[in-house]
Formats: structure tokens, C-alpha cells, sequence
């Protein structure tokens, strides 16, 4: 039975407080009308008879008084059914593409529940993105939940558009309904979500995103939902229609940034940073959405972005979200400037499902092989450079030389590439063993002999060691500058 | 009628009720029509403050809340191995028959099978006199466990009735028993334990055994004790999950608890799909048949992932009290540290450090202080060791929760971003780590593995620390221009990190290496070591030491030298010898020849 009550107690912020009112649940949705049209909100705390709502527009307008409030008795739920791909929607879930409403197979509460962990099945395929760095190092895996950890002003909006774009599942055969993408704007400005808007109606991806638009002049109450509509759809598209769907979150920051506004308006202990002690779980409440559910063909993979303030990863936001999802994608702000597209900084980035959803019968037999080096290799070419910073280079020894030569390449050959240029895993790896042929022998400590033997023949002598491998060096088309000035130098000691 | 207990306010798992004079302390109360599992928290004059273990949404204000008379307890008894629960108790796979692959609110299962009948054989008779904890049957519950049902430690009595051996499950009672009060209690295969209560021992034993791991870096150079603490700190993508799965795969208890805290679901996935397929080498048993795992996932209710620490080692100590060396890996104690201070914040308590609640301490020490190694009431012995794993903020070790761990664990493994950037796994950082324990297990290792293994240990942990100091001067000037005897210090030193300190978790025979073979790299390391200094005082050059391959191939050693097939090691002294009087032969000749 809906109740409808006259007037309100008192606003704060985005809140607004109810007396005398019976029967309210907790979560529940509410509806307030005025003179000039309703909003929604949603029950945040219930004492005796009082209730705190929190209303998704804002409350710009509100009065105490000419305001009718029906409290629906119902969570906040929004309509799914399988017209969702190729829609657009506002951040709480309502079509904004002039297109009227969701025909609904089914209403569901945007909350959602916690999977089973008993009826996960372990991710353990891949999904091809067409990037070497990230499908031969950071390889992205069904069902995974992989951020991209980035800056204000670097490239992770084109990045992410061309995931989108370039998107496969590794085996386009494989039972299910096909692969779609759920786009989910938080806070952004319009120019990105026109951005991402154009990339796919001009890649002809329209038809298979779903798009959730909050933008940056949009309520932020409103924004702390937006994830949420966003992640129900993709589960119904991916549990019930049996598609891969992958979510793309942007921007995570300014999502926990209106989950702190929204906290603080409401009295609570802030934890670090200003940020509530509850940050942890509730974007938890947010990555854990995505996962394989044991005999359903679909799947929830979620790439979430976010800005560090500062570029500093140790911010709760990036730390917190570290701690959630299986590995990450860092930018690096300088490779950015050295105009290396995409500028992943390799030695940070992991993806820890990699492991099982690679090689034999998934990718290569060799993938986590030349994984494994490129990481030890590039990881020396640090020291190598600190070194040359110091000695110069002229002084380095024949094999740091190499390190030298091998880091340049790795960076313009290997990390570098169009954004139109989609690669297959078979050009990365192979581009990836022409680039450890650079280095002597003796320093691929991560590959077996036999693969070795493979790959460049077998060792004469001892003596050859240092001179280079037998397959032929990749064209130094781009020209490697010097850098003599390395912001991020990682040495493979332990810090003291 | 009964006056009713009614929900007052809600505020996400935080709810009141203004009555008071109802609920006790830490009682477990069933909340709302739906009967929401939840505890009891704060009592004052005014309300009595409660956290629910599950989703308050559809929560109203008016809604019934009824205590149960006793604390938050679990059920123990036997069905617990091979089975995987939630933060409190209830198993997830009952849990999804019933409401499918997305966890609804409001379930009420038994914690454990009721219907399964189990093979039992009473071991007493009527007459006998039973105090807490003795044993009063047997039962098989996995091929490799033998379950012993015991006297609830609370209860004692002379035994007045026993049922014979057959088959019962663990609501029917066994054996009847009169209390020095007259009264007559019946006991059945399981009984109720709270988990925020130690189960009571006779006695604290010495800790004098370790929990070997296989893991080289650990049983050699940090050693965790049976009945030990040992917290592993890092950063995320620094491997602690992974080194906890290692550790509940590998380690030699006799129960491994695993309690995955507000951890990732896919790695509890992984968990239960891995050793779901993994052999125990020791046993040629399925890894399952010893292990009980505890997930609370990060999206779960909060409450329950404070509540899941307590149920893990709740159910580690009843185990212990078999008799049995239990291990428990709690992944992570941080989330666990949060969900505490989440739920002070929603107290609006006083925070102290970084938002944490003032009692953050004492609930760390009150959790690892359950650890030990025991005498048991019935006269068994057994052990409990944890390890925690501890994620701390920003990857920065001065935060509250690693600090105040520090002050209570004696085994401290700090994991390091950067030797995990060089994928140098385990990430185990040898300078900021340590161990404890050396005094105490000492003794075994000399007896067990071999006289030489801690003064061996003192070698390569010096050396690893000359490197680190030679690497600073490295950083600035290089490697060419340090004498000979320093650039062998640190051809050793790689030798160890690379060969010795680096594990492959994925190697079939690297994955798990016994300590005699762990003995056997550290003698072959540092004879080698011996053998290359006698030759630079007698003149020979370091790089051709560095070029005749040795160095090489000890790194390789952890690959070549299967575990069961330790003479080989013959053959690589026999190789140092020869390798090293031909290159003395050679420097010798080249030396005349310039002469």
C-alpha cells in the first residue's frame, strides 16, 4: 500500500529528512512531487519514524512545505529485456535516447547479491583486445575485473575506446549469444561521452553498447546508482541472454568522490582521506559483479578507470580498487609524453588470471614464456639505465649495451601502436621474440633451453653468448630517443 | 503474550532496538521477519545496538527482533572437512540448492549435514567418568581425517547410557551422561561452540617443531613454528594470496582452515577448483579431504567477514583438540581490521589511528593469542598456527593494522612491490623480514635435516646482506671497478636470489621442495662460494669463473635435481672440483706464459 506524506522535516544536501511516517523499509524508493515534476530517491536510514532519503536529482528547489512524498515500498529496480543493447540511458537508468521505455522480460533490483563463490566458475579464457602490451603481458580474461589505472590528461579514454572497438572473444564459435559492451559514464564531461559515442557509431559498435550516461554536471547522488543500473543490465545480458559482456566504468574517482560528498553530507566518520570507512565494500559492492557463473554461457567482465590524483597509486581510490580487482593497467605519464601509445608501464601492470586463461589451446604454448622474459628483461633495463645515467654509456657493459637496445625497442616497437592497429596474439609473441633476440642468451633465464633451441637454434659455445641471437632485428623505424632522465626507476632489488 | 523486542532504527548492518533489559551482550538475535542472523554489540541504558550478518535492505522500522539465548556460535562435529562456509557457518552449497547462484538474505540452514549418517565407534562405556573435551567416539570423515567427537568442554558427568557403534548422524545423541548436579545431559556427535570464546586447554606446550612449507625462502631463511604466528604483509599484486594458497597446499599440517576474509571471489573459486584436483604427495590424498575453507567474499555482508576470523580459528581449535597440528591462513586480516572499523563508524565511536577504532590492538592480539601449541584437555597434543595476511594501505608497513600485527606475531614475511615488478616470486623481502623462531626449531633442524643448517642459514643470510650493501655502491659506480672477491660476493648473492630464494609455484618440482634438498642447494651455494674465493687467492680471475658456466647451472639446480633424486648433487661437486683445478691449471699457464 503506498502512503503518500505532505511536506518534509528538514534538506541537507542531497538528503532530505521524513516525520511520522509507518511501514518505510530500508532502501526503499521514493517518489516527491512538486509543482514542478517528481524525482526519485531512496531510504538511506530509518529511526522510530523518522526517514532519511536520499534524493537521486538533488535537491535544488525543495521546499519543507508543497512537497508530496510516496514511498513506493519497492528497491531501486530498473526494466530489463533484450532491446537493452544500442540504448541509451541516464544514470538512473532511464532511457535519455528518445526512444521511450524497456519493454520488460523482467524488473530486478539494481543492488543485485553477492555471487555464491561455489557457483563461480574460475575465469579461464581470454579476450582478445588487438593491444600487444596488454594481450601478450597484461592479458585480459573472461570474467575478470581489470582497472586502468590513469592520469587527468592521459590517453586512457582512447585506450579504452579502442578496447571497446577492438574487443573479441578469443573463440568466435563458442556457444552464447554474442559479445556486447555496457558503457558506464560517471561524472565525465560530455565531451568525453560524445567521444566514446562517435568512436563507436563510426566502428559500427553502436548496435551492440549499452550506454549509461551520468555526466559531470549530473547530480552526484545519482552517480553513486549509475554503476549499479549499469551492472544489472550487464548481468541480465550476460546470465540470462548468454552474452560476454564487457562493462567499461569511467571514472571511478569521481564515482568514490560522490560516494565521500554524499557520506559527508551525512555525518559520517570519514576514514582516509575524507573517504568513508565503508569505500572498501562498497566498491566491492561494484568489481565483484563481474565473474562466469557455472552452466550459463555468459559473462561479466568489467574494466574500470580511474584517475589518481596526482598520479600517486597509493590514494585510497587506486588502493582500495588494487586490493578488489585481479591485477591492473597503469599508465605512465612519461612514456605518455614520449608519445608512446598506449602508454602502459609494463612492470606495475598484472593481470592475475593471466596465468591460467593463456597457452596451449587458449592463446600460444609459448605465451607465458616470452610474458615471463619480456617482464625480467624490461625490468633490468632500468638498472641498465640508472647505470647509464651515472657512468654514461659508453661505459656499460657489452650486455647492459643490450638492455639499452633492447628497452628502446621494446617501448617503439612493442608498447607503441596506432590506434587503429589491431594486432593478433601470434604478431605479438612473435614481435616479442625478435625483440629478446636483441639480448645474449645467457640473460633469457626465464625460458627453457629447449624453447630456446627453438626459437634460435642451439648454442655452439660459451663464447657466443654475448653476440646476438640469430633471428633478424626488428627495422628501427622510430627513432629511439636517449633518456637520460627516467622518472620511474625500478630496480629489482628489495628497498631497504 | 510475550512483550516483543521491535527494530527501532536502521542504518545499513547497524540496527537499535529501545529496549534493553532483553538481550545480553555479543547474544546472537534473528532480526525482521525474515530472521537476518545478527549479534549483539552495544547494550546501554537507552537501546541495545546490534549488527546483522546479511543485507538490511527491505529492513523495516517495527519489525520483530528475537534474541537466542546464547552468543554467535558454530556447530562442531563431523562434516566440516572438504566443506566451504561463510563468515558464519553456513555452507555455501547448501546455501546455493537453495537459492541459486546469487545469494538471497534471510536463509536458515543447518550449519552442518544433519542427515548424513556417520560410521560411528563409541569409545566408552557405561560407569565411566567423563570430564570436558575427552573423547567419546570416532568417525571417519574423510579418507584422511579420523573425526573424534568429544565431551563439550563445559559439560562432565558419569556416563549412564551409550548408544553401540553404527551408523548416526550428528543430531542423535551417543552417550548419556549425570552432571555432579544430578542431571542428565545427552551428547551428540557435534556440539556448539561461541567463536568469540578460546576453547580451553590443559596446557601451554613449548613450540619446537616447524611447519614446514617447502617453500625455501621460508623453512630455510624464516621459519613459521607449529603453533606459531606469522603475518605476511604486501602491497596488492605482491603475492600473498599466492604464497597462502602455497602455504595451504604445501604446508605439513594435518588441517589446513583457509579463510578467505573480504577477498576476491574468483580466488575462492580458484581455491576450490585447484585443490579440488590436487594430490597431497605425502598422503596420495585429495588436498580437499584435509581442508575447510571460510569465504566471505568482499561483497558479502561486512558483519560476517568480522564475524568469519573468529569461526575459522574457532574451527582450527576444535581440530587441535583432536589432536591434530591445524594451520589456518586468514586472507586478509586487513579486510578484517576495516570491517571492524566500518562498523565502529556506523557506532560513531571515537576513531584513534587512521579511522580505526581504539580496540584495534587488543582484537589483533585476542586472535593471534589463539594460536599455540597445546596439551588438550583429553591429554592429546596438537597445534594451531596462523598466518595472516596482512594488506596494507598504500603498500606502506606503518600503518595501523601491519604495526599493530607486528607487535604479536613472531614471523614476519614483508612482501616486496619491487622484487614482484621483477617477478622474483615469493616477493619476500630478506632484509625487512624475520623469524623468531630460530631458537625454538633450531634443535629440530639440527636433528631432523642436518647439523650444519643454521650455521649454513647465518651464511647465505650474510651474504645476502653484503650484497645489499654492495649494491648501493653498484647503483653509483658499477660493477667493474670492485675487487674480485666483492664481485663474487654478488655472483653468490644472484646465485642465491635466483637459484635459492625464487620459487616457481607452477614447476612440478620446484613447486614444493623438501628440507633435505633445501640443505643440499644451501651446501652446494656456499661450497661453491668456498671454492671460487680459494681460487681468486691463488690468483685465478673472477670472470672466468663467471664463464665456465657453474654459476649457471646451480641456479638451474632447482629444475634439474628432481626432489627424490638427490645423489645427483654428487655430481655437481664432482663437476666444481674438475671445473675449478682446470681453470687453476689454465690461470697457473697463463701466468708462466706472461712470466
Amino acid at each position: 500500500m503506498a502512503m503518500e506524506y505532505i511536506g518534509l522535516k528538514d534538506i541537507n544536501g542531497p538528503l532530505v529528512t521524513l516525520e511520522g511516517v509507518q511501514n518505510i523499509s530500508n532502501e526503499e524508493m521514493v517518489e516527491l512531487r512538486t509543482k514542478e515534476g517528481s524525482r526519485l530517491g531512496r531510504v538511506v536510514t530509518l529511526e522510530a519514524d523518522k526517514a532519511v532519503v536520499q534524493v537521486l536529482s538533488g535537491t535544488q528547489g525543495l521546499g519543507l512545505d508543497k512537497v508530496n512524498t510516496r514511498f513506493t515500498g519497492k528497491p531501486m529496480r530498473i526494466a530489463l529485456g533484450s532491446e537493452l543493447t544500442g540504448r541509451i540511458f541516464n544514470g538512473a537508468g532511464v532511457p535519455i535516447d528518445g526512444l521511450g521505455p524497456v519493454y520488460p522480460e523482467e524488473i530486478r533490483d539494481v543492488n543485485g547479491s553477492a555471487i555464491n563463490p561455489v557457483s563461480r566458475a574460475y575465469p579461464r579464457n581470454y579476450i582478445r583486445t588487438g593491444i600487444s602490451s596488454i594481450d601478450t603481458l597484461v592479458t585480459l580474461i573472461r570474467g575478470q575485473k581489470l582497472p586502468i589505472f590513469s592520469g587527468s590528461g592521459m590517453s586512457h579514454n582512447r585506450l579504452a575506446a579502442q578496447i571497446a572497438r577492438q574487443a573479441r572473444i578469443s573463440d568466435e564459435r563458442e556457444e552464447g549469444g554474442g559479445f556486447g559492451i555496457v558503457f558506464c559514464a560517471m561524472g565525465v564531461t560530455k565531451d568525453v561521452a560524445d567521444y566514446f559515442r562517435r568512436s563507436f557509431e563510426e566502428s559500427g559498435a553502436l548496435t551492440r553498447v549499452t550506454m549509461f550516461l551520468n555526466l559531470s554536471s549530473d547530480p552526484i547522488v545519482e552517480r553513486t546508482m549509475t554503476p549499479r543500473c549499469a551492472l544489472t543490465a550487464a548481468e541480465y545480458l550476460a546470465f540470462e541472454k548468454g552474452m560476454h559482456i564487457l562493462v567499461i566504468l569511467t571514472d571511478m574517482s569521481s564515482y568514490a568522490e560522490a560516494l565521500r560528498e554524499f557520506s559527508s553530507s551525512r555525518g559520517e566518520i570519514p576514514g582516509r582521506k575524507g573517504y568513508p570507512g565503508y569505500l572498501y565494500s562498497d566498491l566491492a559492492s561494484i568489481y565483484e559483479r563481474a565473474g562466469v557463473i557455472k552452466g550459463k554461457p555468459g559473462s561479466v567482465t568489467q574494466i574500470p578507470i580511474l584517475t589518481m590524483p596526482n598520479d600517486d597509486i597509493t590514494s585510497p581510490v587506486p588502493d582500495l580498487t588494487g586490493y578488489i580487482t585481479e591485477g591492473q593497467i597503469v599508465l605512465d605519464r612519461y612514456l605518455d609524453q614520449i608519445g608512446i601509445y598506449p602508454s602502459v608501464s609494463v612492470l606495475p601492470s598484472l593481470s592475475r588470471l593471466m596465468k591460467d586463461g593463456i597457452g596451449e589451446g587458449y592463446t600460444r604454448a609459448d605465451h607465458q614464456a616470452v610474458a615471463n622474459q619480456l617482464f625480467a628483461s624490461y625490468a633490468k633495463v632500468s638498472d641498465a639505465r640508472g647505470l647509464a645515467n651515472v657512468i654514461g654509456e659508453e661505459e656499460l657493459s657489452e650486455a647492459d649495451k643490450r638492455y639499452l637496445d633492447f628497452g628502446n625497442h621494446f617501448e617503439h616497437e612493442f608498447l607503441n601502436q596506432g590506434v587503429e592497429e589491431e594486432r593478433s596474439i601470434e604478431e605479438s609473441l612473435e614481435l616479442g621474440w625478435r625483440l629478446l633476440s636483441i639480448l645474449p642468451r645467457s640473460e633469457l633465464d626465464r625460458v627453457d633451453d629447449k624453447l630456446l633451441d627453438e626459437k634460435f637454434g642451439p648454442v655452439k659455445s660459451k663464447k657466443e653468448d654475448i653476440t646476438p641471437n640469430t633471428l633478424p632485428l626488428p627495422e628501427t623505424g622510430a627513432k629511439a630517443p636517449k633518456d637520460k632522465k627516467r622518472k620511474q626507476a625500478v630496480d629489482t632489488g628489495p628497498s631497504a | 503474550m510475550e512483550k516483543k523486542d521491535v527494530i527501532h532504527s536502521i542504518n545499513g548492518p547497524v540496527i537499535t532496538v529501545s529496549r534493553t533489559d532483553s538481550f545480553r551482550m555479543l547474544e546472537m538475535v534473528f532480526v525482521g521477519e525474515a530472521g537476518l542472523i545478527a549479534e549483539v554489540i552495544s547494550v546501554s541504558d537507552e537501546k541495545t545496538t546490534i549488527q546483522v550478518y546479511e543485507d538490511t535492505s527491505g529492513l523495516q522500522v517495527g519489525e520483530p527482533v528475537e534474541g537466542s539465548g546464547a552468543p554467535l556460535s558454530v556447530t562442531l562435529g563431523p562434516g566440516i572437512m572438504q566443506n566451504i562456509f561463510d563468515g558464519i557457518e553456513r555452507p555455501l552449497r547448501i546455501m546455493e540448492e537453495r537459492s541459486g547462484a546469487f545469494i538471497a538474505s534471510g536463509l536458515h540452514v543447518s550449519n552442518l549435514d544433519e542427515e548424513k549418517k556417520w560410521d560411528v565407534s563409541v569409545k566408552v562405556k557405561v560407569g565411566d567418568k567423563l570430564s570436558g573435551g575427552d573423547i567419546i567416539a570416532t568417525c571417519p570423515e574423510t579418507e584422511i581425517i579420523l573425526h573424534k567427537c568429544m565431551m563439550p568442554p563445559d559439560v562432565s558427568g558419569t556416563v549412564t547410557w551409550v548408544a553401540g557403534d553404527g551408523q548416526y548422524n550428528i543430531t542423535q545423541p551417543i552417550v548419556k551422561v549425570e552432571t555432579a548436579t544430578g542431571h542428565e545431559e545427552e551428547i551428540c556427535l557435534a556440539h556448539r561452540w561461541p567463536v568469540k570464546t578460546p576453547r580451553p586447554v590443559r596446557q601451554r606446550e613449548m613450540i619446537n617443531r616447524p611447519l614446514v612449507t617447502g617453500q625455501r625462502v621460508i623453512d630455510a631463511l624464516f621459519p613459521i613454528a607449529k603453533g606459531g604466528t606469522c603475518a605476511i604483509p604486501g602491497g596488492f599484486g605482491t603475492g600473498k594470496t599466492m604464497t597462502q594458497h602455497q602455504f595451504a597446499k604445501w604446508s605439513d599440517a594435518d588441517i589446513v582452515v583457509y579463510v578467505g576474509c573480504g577477498e576476491r571471489g574468483n580466488e575462492m573459486t580458484q581455491v576450490l577448483d585447484e585443490f579440488g584436483d590436487l594430490v597431497d604427495p605425502k598422503s596420495g590424498h585429495l588436498m580437499t579431504d584435509r581442508t575447510v575453507l571460510i569465504a566471505n567474499t568482499s561483497n558479502m555482508p561486512v558483519a560476517a567477514r568480522e564475524a568469519s576470523i573468529y569461526t575459522g580459528v574457532t574451527l582450527a581449535e576444535y581440530y587441535r583438540d583432536m589432536g591434530y597440528d591445524v594451520a589456518l591462513m586468514a586472507d586478509s586480516t586487513s579486510r578484517w581490521a576495516e570491517a571492524l572499523r566500518e562498523i565502529s563508524g556506523r557506532l560513531e565511536e571515537m576513531p584513534a589511528e587512521e579511522g580505526f577504532p581504539a580496540y584495534l590492538p587488543s582484537r589483533l592480539a585476542g586472535f593471534y593469542e589463539r594460536a599455540g601449541s597445546t596439551r588438550n584437555l583429553n591429554d592429546t597434543e596438537g597445534s594451531v598456527s596462523i598466518i595472516g595476511a596482512v594488506s596494507p594501505q598504500g603498500a606502506d608497513f606503518s600503518e595501523p593494522v601491519t604495526q599493530n600485527t607486528k607487535r604479536f606475531v613472531r614471523c614476519f614475511l614483508a612482501l616486496d612491490k619491487n622484487l614482484a615488478y621483477a617477478r622474483h616470486y615469493p616477493a619476500i623481502n630478506w632484509n625487512l623480514s624475520y623469524s623468531e623462531y630460530y631458537e625454538d626449531l633450531d634443535p629440530y633442524y639440527i636433528k631432523n635435516v642436518g647439523e650444519d643448517f643454521p650455521e649454513l642459514r647465518g651464511k647465505l643470510m650474510s651474504l645476502l646482506s653484503e650484497e645489499t650493501s654492495l649494491q648501493e655502491i653498484v647503483k653509483l659506480i658499477g660493477t667493474d671497478v670492485l675487487p674480485d672477491t666483492q664481485k663474487l660476493t654478488l655472483e653468490i648473492a644472484r646465485i642465491i636470489r635466483t637459484g635459492f630464494l625464487q620459487q616457481n609455484a607452477y614447476h612440478e618440482q620446484d613447486t614444493y621442495v623438501p628440507l633435505e634438498k633445501q640443505l643440499y642447494m644451501m651446501r652446494i651455494i656456499l661450497y661453491m662460494h668456498d671454492k671460487a674465493g680459494e681460487l681468486l687467492e691463488r690468483g685465478v680471475d673472477v670472470t672466468s669463473i663467471i664463464d665456465s658456466g657453474l654459476f649457471e647451472r646451480l641456479i638451474k639446480i632447482k629444475y634439474d635435481v628432481p626432489n627424490d633424486k638427490l645423489d645427483l648433487f654428487d655430481q655437481y661437486y664432482k663437476d666444481i672440483d674438475d671445473t675449478c683445478a682446470e681453470l687453476l691449471k689454465d690461470s697457473k699457464r697463463a701466468a708462466s706464459q706472461a712470466g
